[in-house]
């Protein structure tokens, strides 16, 4: 079945990914690159709490996911794929070509970021990101659960 | 110990306010705890605002759910401190027995707070 969401989501691992996604698509396993929690076991257990014990859940640097993301894509199982920073996905784009979809989860206020949907600040560097993102081909849109409908990047950058 | 604990309700949403319109209706004391929601909050934005929240006192941050934002941003801020102790699952019975015992040690609250939160947790017949 392969990776079945990648998403961007600052708060990481959280309900939103493991109930609010993770229930309707069936994922049996959960992907968090992110370089600083794959360096501290401490951070991996704190995140590894929110996730029901029949959900693996794997971290991986970002230079880790570019290596396995073909193997995550041909698991049979489902997956998702989560990173709170557009540059990793960006990142993994760029060497895999295999990202069609980037569902924008979750980017909340910092300073010199303006709000763009009650879920999604980005600075301007951040929105020309996306957009460079859709530029490959990728369809960037944000919805932070699946109830709600996907809003188009044109709509928030 | 000489000052009270404050306690610190983190949750999605406005769980929190709840819980304390809740506790001050039911025992009358409106001064032991402070809501915080994660309401727009990375995981920066909320440390911030849980800081603000225990202001340099000794206490205990009950969280909503033993996972996700609000436990990883309580847990990363208690770390290696002996003053501040989190309890998750919270609900309103173990905030009702901590506004009264607010002269135990952090930790001390902590576990009397989840034993009473549990106690709590029944499946009566109908």
């Amino acid at each position: 079945m392969s990776i079945a969401l990648y998403r961007i989501d600052d708060r990481l691992i959280h309900g939103q990914v493991v109930v609010g996604w993770g229930k309707p698509l069936n994922a049996r396993f959960i992907v968090l690159v992110d370089d600083a929690v794959r360096a501290s076991e401490w951070e991996q257990e704190l995140y590894r709490m929110g996730v029901p014990a029949d959900i693996e859940v794997v971290f991986a640097s970002t230079a880790e996911a570019a290596q396995h993301l073909l193997e995550w894509e041909r698991d049979p199982r489902v997956g998702i794929l989560v990173s709170g920073a557009i540059e990793t996905l960006a990142a993994l784009s760029d060497n895999s070509h295999r990202l069609r979809r980037v569902n924008v989860g979750g980017l909340h206020h910092r300073p010199g970021r303006s709000e763009r949907l009650r879920y999604v600040y980005l600075s301007d560097a951040e929105a020309t990101q996306l957009r460079a993102l859709a530029a490959q081909g990728v369809e960037v849109t944000a919805q932070d659960v699946p109830t709600a409908p996907p809003v188009p990047l044109k709509n928030f950058t | 110990m000489s000052e009270p604990l404050r306690g610190v309700v983190v949750s999605h949403a406005a769980v929190a306010q709840a819980l304390l319109a809740a506790v001050a209706a039911i025992t009358g004391v409106d001064d032991a705890l402070v809501p915080v929601s994660n309401d727009g909050c990375d995981t920066g934005a909320l440390t911030e605002r849980l800081t603000r929240a225990i202001a340099d006192r000794p206490a205990v941050l009950f969280v909503d759910l033993p996972g996700g934002s609000c436990l990883t941003s309580s847990v990363r801020l208690a770390r290696g401190k002996s003053d501040v102790a989190v309890v998750t699952g919270v609900n309103l019975a173990m905030l009702l027995d901590f506004v009264f015992h607010r002269d135990l040690a952090p930790a001390d609250a902590a576990r009397r707070a989840a034993e009473a939160g549990s106690r709590a947790i029944r499946t009566p017949a109908a």
